[in-house]
């Protein structure tokens, strides 16, 4: 425990400080830690999947509070304590299968049953409300049959066999922690590979002799164009520098490494270049709950110029940095200010920053936002590493999760996702109408783990 | 592009097994050694003072840590207990591979007897970063390191690369940014090594000198007046060695980095390294604190900002760069301007406009408060329809309804400001008395001698606050609690330097002008184009000197102006504001407009010479120009017809001595001043007969422009013939 102390701490100082650059090294490290805390975390006999959420939850407040900039964070916490609660529900589901009769009282709530052995539905469903708050689109969606199954059984029976409860309780403990990790383990794959997976998608997109601009550096932006050029595309890019960091000159530098014909403008020639653009492609620093983007400083402009002139514009995102958030939620730092010594050098300027003259405040002022928010119309398309949705589809998924769960009578304490339900309410009813339709066709269930069970934190 | 240099950079200081062997390390003197920020410096150590809310060490050990220093020896003298408690209690003591130890001293009274110390410790093991409390910097280290390592192995004598950094010095004022003095450095340029090191303090005689040798040693020196020292020293073990072997350094600028300067028989040589994108500045005085944390507000330090640094308790950046807690309080009609701080838990009233300010943790601020480039520390009580403009306010102060501090106050630990009353301008008020043994004149000269006595004599006093409180009472109004400390004679002149509040203009006005009659004064040296600047040159080297004899007077009243001129020119000040300030100086010095005429007729024709011209006509051009656009200042003294006469004398004069181009131009301008109604027929008539009488030699003039004058006096004639 104090070994996972020290690393939690170590981490946050870093965070703090913005060592750690890039929102895909970020989530792979909480990644990393949060599994690190799972397996030191010690599984009480009850409740064990309360006890690992209760411990994620407290590092990952920790997290979020050290950079709350970086989403990035955020989103793997909450990918995590899903995790959990899917592993606990599917563990319990098993469970219940097996033992057929004792189901109820092998539940997460031995103490509160244990007064009251007869139990009845009602009393199921509060207890599969403390395992898994939010159930995600695909429990919803694929275990329904079971899930409504289980009260049915579990009601008609008592408890019986109560002996056989406690070898069975302590493998559970063990197997569910496994599960968890085995789970996590395959979450920090997926991120790891997440660029290859971009990536693959590359042909689909980008055809012969096209001509794509891009702004800034993004390792996903690079992994893609260099996968559709090992495929014997041929193609130009235009690299838009990303002032005031100027970033695409380390990608300009890169792409042309790999053997492309690369053209380095500056941002304020985005416009005038624009019109000669088939595509951009761009990566993203986050995708909000809306499809909205935040993504490096500079990108609005461009995305205004690409729908100026009718040109796809396309965000590669991997998923971790999908977001249940709204960007008009005050959670949400949108940005953040660095240095203004990245615009303009301090000594050449110090005597305009003299207080001790004049009026004693300073006359200029240097603002150097990192982000910039591209609203959800200006994307065409979204490249996530389970294929290309657009924004709207993005919007859909979590307001299809909000209406499943307020309709579950889910209690919510996030406030979170009533604001969501207040903003969104018109929209709530058409995705309920969508849901008839075109759902089913639409989901497969790789692409809901993302946007699932990921309200709460 | 900063991101990607930080990666690389940070893994080639892991890469070095020298760097893996011994963990670089540092020593943070806690203590200034100095006085400038008494009286709060009595009650609690300058390096625990909030600097935007937070402590200023927490600054210079988050530094040290992001810079990859592993080892920090915390050297503690006055009010070590409480620096000591703090570090214990903070974050600090439980950082992974980050420790921070401290060593504790009652009886250090400077830095070399710190570093003395220090070296009998023996904890030092090879390089180390040498740094006061009080630095707030960004910079990355790994190049100066590596820079200081590469050459100590060239050359076993390079033990110390000094950090410096650019800063311009501003168009008004020399070094106003951080009220320190004006520093001179001389660098070669290739070797980046330091050959002299002087501050103002020294060189105030208007000059410096250089040793021949170096101009000899060195094929190239640059000279530089706009390097800031960081303060920040990478050394190397010999320096604490040679502390010891020389235990009468007790500056580290003063002594230690001149001993060595002059001192050519070691043969140590001292380096620097200049930064130029990051941020790096000490805080010595009550101006640079206010300086640093508006350049820490307008992120220059980043990441090291208040939002950044105290991230948990939800510190926000808004608009303007206000930065505001979580659990403000804040009425609706109260307006927070740009650039302002507001700490956690406080309230804040109706009406209240805050601006360029910093409030801390827990104040409670009533209704209709104006607060403007304060700086309010934690748990302060200001009432109703208090006023506060570049204060100082420390914690636990109440400043009950109505009073108001003038600017440059410093109100130390919970003062109590009676109401409605006045604290006047540049005071500084404490509950404890004015140390009054100290005032000798060894402290002037040697400021940093006295804070290990500052201390024992605080805590003898703070026994004998109590049952003083009472009788002090009326000392700062109704109900008022605390000293208000007087000004040591001599320095009580001073105090705006160091002050909070912004210089205000008339010092201003006066600063500027010591410095153009400086700057006269070395152009009199160089160029000694014009006999009149050189003879006086010597006068003002030594200004004080008592020759009270008018015509010396005049000639310091005629720079004055003509610095104030060519501001005007350089700043574009209004007419009338010149006219102003002229006037303010015709008073000071006891001229009359007279002499104000003729001085700036002499100013406007000086500048009209020196302006660029390859023609006579072109300089005629540049005369005319000169005499259209200030005109109105020139008439504004041309009261009647003596002044004017006096205008043409002084023009005279100047064609003999000192802008002899002019000569030819004589009749021409002239008539154009004429033209322009400055001069009326009368005084150019009248001067004509004045001349007439005189030397041969005088009527050089008249006699150029004798067609000019038969001209006006044929005019004249027509009209009284009308």
């Amino acid at each position: 425990m104090p070994d996972t102390q020290a690393l939690v701490n170590d981490f946050i100082s870093k965070l703090k400080k913005r060592k750690i650059e890039g929102s895909q090294a970020t989530a792979k490290q909480t990644a990393e830690l949060l599994r690190s805390v799972i397996s030191q975390t010690r599984v009480p006999y009850t409740n064990q999947a309360a006890a690992l959420i209760q411990s994620v939850k407290a590092v990952g407040e920790r997290l979020i509070a050290a950079n709350p900039v970086e989403l990035a964070v955020g989103n793997v916490v909450r990918r995590v304590l899903h995790i959990i609660r899917e592993e606990d529900l599917s563990l319990t589901t098993a469970a219940m299968a097996g033992l057929n009769l004792s189901a109820v009282s092998d539940d997460e709530d031995d103490a509160d049953r244990d007064n009251q052995p007869v139990l009845s539905a009602a009393a199921i469903a509060a207890a599969s409300r403390s395992t898994l708050r939010p159930p995600s689109l695909q429990t919803l969606l694929e275990d329904v049959p079971d899930s409504a199954a289980i009260p049915h059984t579990s009601s008609s029976g008592g408890d019986s066999e109560g002996k056989s409860k406690s070898a069975d309780k302590s493998s559970r403990s063990r197997k569910l922690k496994h599960d968890v990790i085995e789970a996590v383990n395959e979450l920090i794959q997926d991120i790891s590979t997440c660029h290859e997976q971009i990536a693959e998608q590359a042909v689909e997109h980008i055809h012969q002799n096209e001509v794509i601009l891009t702004l800034g550096s993004s390792r996903t932006v690079l992994e893609f164009l260099c996968a559709a050029k090992e495929k014997k595309r041929s193609f130009r890019v235009f690299v838009s520098e990303g002032a005031p960091r100027y970033q695409g000159h380390l990608l300009a530098k890169e792409l042309v490494m790999r053997g492309l014909q690369t053209t380095l403008i500056t941002d304020s020639a985005v416009f005038a270049m624009i019109s000669r653009v088939n595509m951009v492609i761009v990566g993203a620093h986050a995708v909000m709950a809306n499809g909205g983007v935040i993504a490096p400083v500079g990108l609005n402009m461009v995305a205004l110029a690409a729908q100026k002139h009718a040109v796809p514009f396309v965000v590669l995102a991997g998923s971790h940095k999908l977001c249940p958030l709204y960007p008009h939620h005050p959670e949400v730092l949108l940005n953040e200010l660095r240095s203004p010594s990245e615009l303009l050098d301090f000594g050449e300027f110090s005597d305009c920053l003299d207080f001790g003259s004049g009026i004693g405040a300073p006359l200029l002022h240097v603002v150097n936002p990192t982000f910039d928010y591209v609203q959800p119309k200006l994307v065409s398309l979204f490249i996530t590493d389970t294929g290309g949705h657009n924004p709207s589809y993005i919007g859909e998924m979590y307001r299809l999760f909000v209406v499943s769960a307020c309709g579950e009578g889910m209690n919510f304490k996030s406030e979170i996702m009533r604001t969501n339900c207040i903003a969104e309410g018109n929209f709530v009813k058409s995705s309920i109408r969508m849901r008839g339709i075109n759902f089913f066709g639409k989901l497969e269930d790789r692409k809901s783990q993302f946007f699932c069970g990921c309200g709460e934190m | 592009m900063g991101a990607q240099k930080k990666g690389a950079t940070a893994r080639v200081s892991e890469d070095p097994e020298e760097l893996a062997r011994n963990p670089l390390q540092a020593i943070l003197l806690a203590d200034s050694f100095a006085t400038t920020f008494r009286p709060i410096t009595l009650e609690r150590p300058k390096v625990l003072l909030p600097l935007v809310n937070i402590p200023m060490i927490d600054y210079t050990l988050a530094w040290l840590e992001s810079a990859g220093v592993e080892e920090v020896f915390v050297f503690c003298c006055a009010h070590s207990k409480q620096v000591i408690d703090y570090l214990e209690s903070s974050q600090w003591s439980s950082q992974p591979n980050f420790s921070v130890a401290t060593i504790e001293s009652h009886n250090s009274i400077s830095a070399g007897d710190a570093l003395r110390l220090i070296y009998e410790r023996n904890v030092i093991h090879g390089d180390f970063v040498l740094i006061s409390g009080d630095t707030v910097s960004n910079m990355l280290l790994t190049q100066a390191l590596q820079e200081h390592k590469e050459r100590k192995k060239k050359d076993a004598n390079a033990i110390m690369t000094m950090v410096v950094k650019q800063s311009k010095p501003s168009p008004i004022t020399q070094q106003s940014r951080l009220g320190t003095d004006e520093l001179f450095m001389a660098i070669n340029p290739v070797t980046k090594q330091l050959l002299c090191y002087e501050d103002k303090a020294e060189y105030s005689k208007g000059f410096i000198s250089l040793d021949k040798t170096l101009i000899a040693d060195n094929p190239s020196i640059i000279l530089h007046n706009d390097k800031q020292d960081c303060y920040i020293d990478i050394c190397s073990q010999e320096v604490l060695s040679l502390f010891t072997d020389n235990f009468d350094y007790q500056h580290l600028r003063r002594h230690f980095v001149k001993g060595l300067l002059v001192d050519d028989i070691m043969g140590y040589k001292i380096f620097t390294h200049e930064i130029h994108s990051s941020y790096a500045a000490r805080i010595d005085n009550f101006r640079s604190y206010d300086t640093i944390s508006k350049d820490i507000i307008q992120r220059w330090t980043y990441p090291f900002v208040p939002d950044v640094l105290c991230g948990s308790t939800a510190i926000k950046v808004e608009r303007q760069g206000t930065y505001r807690a979580s659990d403000v309080t804040l009425s609706r009609s109260a307006h927070v301007g740009s650039f302002t701080f507001i700490g956690q838990g406080t309230k804040i009233g109706n009406d209240t406009k805050i601006s360029h300010s910093v409030v801390g943790k827990g104040c409670t601020i009533g209704s209709n408060v104006t607060i403007e480039g304060s700086y309010i520390w934690n748990n302060v009580t200001i009432e109703d329809g208090c006023q506060l403009r570049n204060a100082i306010v420390c914690d636990g102060v109440i400043m009950k309804s109505g009073a108001v501090l003038q600017p440059g106050v410093i109100l130390s630990f919970k003062v109590v400001v009676g109401h409605q009353f006045v604290v006047p301008a540049y005071s500084k008020v404490s509950l404890l008395q004015q140390p009054t043994q100290q005032d000798s004149d060894e402290e002037l000269e040697y400021a940093d001698s006295t804070s290990g006595t500052g201390e024992l004599q605080s805590e003898k006093l703070n026994g004998d606050i109590a049952p003083d409180l009472s009788e002090t009472a009326s000392e700062l109004g109704t109900g008022g609690v605390g000293y208000i400390w007087s000004v040591f004679e001599g320095v009580q002149d001073e105090e705006w330097r160091h002050s909070v509040a912004p210089i205000p203009t008339d010092k201003l006005v006066k600063l500027m002008l010591d410095e153009d009659e400086e700057q006269l004064t070395q152009d009199g040296n160089v160029l000694s184009a014009s006999g009149e600047l050189k003879a006086d040159s010597d006068d003002n080297g030594s200004e004080d000197e008592n020759n009270e004899d008018s015509r010396d007077d005049y000639v310091f009243f005629e720079k004055e102006v003509e610095a104030t001129f060519l501001r005007a020119v350089h700043e574009n000040v209004k007419v009338d504001h010149a006219v102003l300030e002229v006037n303010a100086l015709r008073l000071s010095y006891n001229m009359a407009s007279v002499d104000c005429a003729g001085a700036i007729f002499y100013s406007m024709m000086k500048l009209a010479v020196e302006s660029p011209h390859s023609s006579a006509s072109e300089l005629l051009k540049n005369a005319a120009e000169m005499i259209t656009k200030w005109q109105k200042l020139l008439k504004s003294f041309l009261h009647d017809i003596d002044e004017e006469i006096e205008v043409i004398l002084k023009f005279e004069e100047m064609c003999l001595e000192s802008a002899k181009e002019f000569a030819a131009l004589f009749p021409q301008v002239l008539h154009l001043l004429y033209d322009k109604e400055i001069l009326q027929e009368d005084a150019i008539l009248r001067w004509a007969d004045e001349k007439e009488g005189a030397d041969e030699s005088d009527k050089v003039f008249l006699k150029r422009s004798e067609k000019f004058i038969q001209w006006l006096k044929e005019a004249e004639e027509e009209e009284d013939d009308d």
